[in-house]
């Protein structure tokens, strides 16, 4: 073990897969002789050379209607996109050619294909760069879609994304690259589609994932304070969800608050609150809460977007409302 | 327009706080966020931030008051406009009238917070959430007659455990053992969930002052054995001429004994006060009492000067406001030693934690037949031990020795308690 960041664990996780098979290789806008926009990908240029780890054009949906047809002919391609707002001139590639191609012509091929896409807010970047929009994503059937809130889990569900034949969009998080924690070296693997407990409770359980876990548990240190013992499930896959743990937590509990960064409407939360509903209404002893990102454009202004944004305030008075 | 502040609601079992302190007085600015005052919740004491800027206009409790959650408790406004409490709270129906009539005393900042709460209709009550109907049906318990505690009144897990915990039947007491005796069975399975059954708030009050003076406080214990043969004979005497309401118990004998002997004893009639030992001029001496949900400390002012009969009169009257949860402040306030006797329940002895800001507290056991060796004859008597509990800072083991040595005097010399 060793304290990583974040930008360390996913780095470390591509170096080592890039390694290990051949047939891997990255393409995006300047991952190459920059070393990437978020610095992941220094050194690989020079370390792998020009045909693992390419430059291309600013047009998204190059890059991901390429890498479909590179992982079609067999290679691992990990194609990164700056920022998941730019997914959306892709999104044709994504979720029409991506997500369906394997099913739409009898398993005839499988599409090794990572998308790595960094997305949330918090940087000031304005409304069209700062956008959580992992629920759109998570919503097609065909794509996992996969959001690690550790540095552990960020290698181990990178390097299983990498070795997975199914089409994974990567998703990191802008604010988190400096995260620290420990990560296991070499062969780590965390499964894709694997809820996880990140903190024991007993009073209330707190659904998350990605950046929201770090603001959760600082919300959870704070109510621990006044004895209110918060149970977090972090979610890390988004899809298929294992709602497993969620659902053994609550019924334990009998309460949740479930916490995201993107806007409520029909988010995260909607699809956690309904399941719970479905698989445990005997179970439920008070109204599940949300917690999201106000339903605005995110502003510009740094104390409006904090403002629009999650807070652990936000958190601890939901986790009150439910007790 | 003007705002209030209400109570906040601010843990799982809060159904009031008591307003501690207020941090902004009336007429100083308060911006949103700022603490406007400090409330004491079952937990902790925790600050109260004013949700509006302005201009403390209003405080509509006093410190010191408990008061519901969700009651008015503070007036945020303007410097000058006129505060119409009635308009304020217009939107609760309930609410409104009742502000309306508080409203012309409200400069004096000191209406009953009774009066403001609104009390929900019994028809907002139906709530229950699914694991309470589904645990109530599991019990065969109607929900209807389960109180709910949790938002809005809603019944919960909590609420449907605690009518589930509440005795069904009691057996007889004093039946005899071998009349029904269950069948030898064990059955093995769930016995059932563990229980939880909320502290009343006196069990809560107890509780803080009783760890409070139980590790502030040096307690040391010297225990007495007393021969009660003449006092049982006296009482015996005394009783014949009363009626069956007038009788006096023994500890009314012990009573009026220990008052005597505090008189000899100033300093354990006492409170500490700094680095001075306040020696009371009053000899108030408390009974605990049991009460429905904990105890209670009856005082009888005045217990030295008082004749025995109205002594144990008024004892006895007091005792029963309190059990039937009548209690007025007099009963309670200001003693200034206590006597706890647990006579009446088979005990031999046991000792007492002291009740702040008394210095000393006397624990009294059962008068028991005993062999007692008197002059190399064993023969049989009756005794009864008592332990006095004493606060270090203030006395020490001779002085409480002495003490219970005199009170030997008056335990053993009853007539003296009838002159």
């Amino acid at each position: 073990m060793s304290k990583l960041t974040m930008r360390e664990a996913i780095s470390q996780a591509l170096w080592e897969e890039m390694e290990r098979d051949p047939q891997v290789f990255i393409m995006g806008e300047e991952v190459g002789l920059w070393g990437g926009t978020y610095a992941v990908t220094k050194g690989f240029y020079d370390h792998f050379g020009a045909e693992r780890v390419r430059d291309t054009p600013i047009a998204e949906a190059a890059i991901i209607g390429g890498a479909i047809g590179a992982a079609l002919s067999g290679a691992r391609p990990v194609a990164e996109l700056m920022t998941i707002n730019f997914a959306f001139a892709a999104m044709d590639h994504i979720v029409n050619q991506a997500a369906k191609l394997h099913y739409m012509f009898n398993g005839q091929m499988m599409l090794p294909l990572v998308i790595r896409a960094v997305g949330g807010g918090g940087r000031q970047l304005g409304a069209t760069h700062s956008q959580t929009p992992d629920a759109i994503f998570a919503h097609f059937p065909g794509l996992k879609v996969v959001a690690p809130g550790t540095p552990a889990d960020a290698k181990g569900l990178l390097k299983s994304a990498i070795r997975s034949n199914d089409p994974v969009l990567f998703l990191e998080h802008a604010t988190l690259y400096q995260l620290r924690g420990e990560v296991p070296e070499g062969e780590h693997l965390v499964p894709i589609g694997r809820s996880a407990i990140q903190r024991p409770g007993r009073d209330v359980t707190l659904v998350t994932y990605s950046k929201m876990l770090e603001v959760s548990q600082r919300a959870a240190a704070e109510l621990a304070k006044e004895g209110v013992e918060v149970e977090i499930v972090d979610l890390r896959t988004l899809r298929p969800l294992d709602m497993g743990p969620v659902l053994d937590s609550f019924r334990k509990t009998n309460r949740a608050v479930i916490v995201e960064e993107g806007w409520r409407s029909y988010g995260v939360g909607a699809e956690i609150a309904a399941r719970i509903y479905e698989e445990a209404f005997d179970y439920v002893d008070a109204p599940i809460r949300r917690v999201a990102q106000k339903e605005v454009p995110l502003p510009y202004n740094r104390i409006l977007e904090q403002l629009a944004l999650p807070q652990e305030k936000d958190i601890i008075q939901a986790v009150r409302e439910v007790l | 327009m003007a705002d209030i502040v209400i109570m906040p609601k601010l843990g799982f079992d809060m159904a009031e706080g008591t307003l501690v302190r207020w941090v902004r007085r009336v007429g100083e600015n308060v911006t949103k966020g700022e603490v406007l005052a400090e409330i004491e919740t079952d937990k902790a004491t925790v600050e109260v931030e004013s949700g509006f800027s302005g201009v403390v206009r209003q405080q509509l409790v006093e410190a010191g008051t408990s008061v519901p959650i969700g009651s008015p408790i503070a007036v945020i406004g303007t410097a000058d406009e006129v505060i119409d409490l009635a308009k304020i709270a217009a939107p609760g129906a309930g609410a409104a009238p009742a502000i309306r009539a508080a409203a012309p005393a409200a400069g004096a900042a000191s209406q009953s917070p009774a009066a403001i709460a609104a009390e929900p209709s019994p028809s907002e009550r139906s709530a229950a959430s699914p694991l309470a109907r589904r645990l109530a049906a599991e019990a065969g318990l109607d929900l209807a007659k389960v109180h709910g505690t949790g938002a809005g009144g809603r019944i919960t897990r909590k609420d449907v455990q605690a009518a589930r915990g509440a005795p069904v039947a009691r057996p007889a007491e004093g039946s005899s053992p071998s009349a029904s005796l269950p069948p030898l069975a064990f059955t093995p399975g769930p016995a059932g969930e563990d229980v939880q059954v909320p502290r009343t708030r006196l069990r809560q009050a107890i509780g803080r002052r009783m760890t409070e003076a139980k590790q502030q406080l040096p307690h040391f214990y010297v225990t007495h054995e007393y021969r009660v043969e003449a006092l049982m004979a006296v009482r015996a005497q005394a009783n014949a001429y009363l009626g069956e309401a007038e009788k006096l118990s023994v500890n009314d004998f012990l009573v009026k004994a220990v008052a005597l002997c505090l008189r000899q004893f100033p300093n354990l009639n006492a409170s500490l006060a700094g680095d001075a030992v306040v020696q009371h001029a009053e000899v108030n001496v408390g009974v605990a009492v049991a009460v429905e949900g904990g105890l209670l400390t009856i005082v009888t002012r005045e217990a030295d000067r008082k004749p025995l009969r109205l002594l144990a009169r008024e004892t006895r009257e007091a005792v029963a406001r309190a059990r039937e949860g009548k209690v007025r402040p007099a009963d309670v306030e200001g003693p200034t030693f206590t006597v706890s006797n647990l006579g009446m329940f088979d005990v031999e002895h046991f000792i007492a934690i002291i009740n702040p800001p008394e210095a000393a507290i006397l624990a009294v056991g059962s008068v028991q037949e005993v062999p007692v060796a008197e002059a190399g004859v064993v023969r049989s008597g009756l005794r009864m031990k008592a332990t006095l509990s004493a606060d270090h800072r203030v006395t020490d083991g001779v002085e409480a020795a002495r003490f219970l040595q005199s009170l030997a005097r008056y335990i053993e010399n009853p007539a003296g308690l009838l002159l």
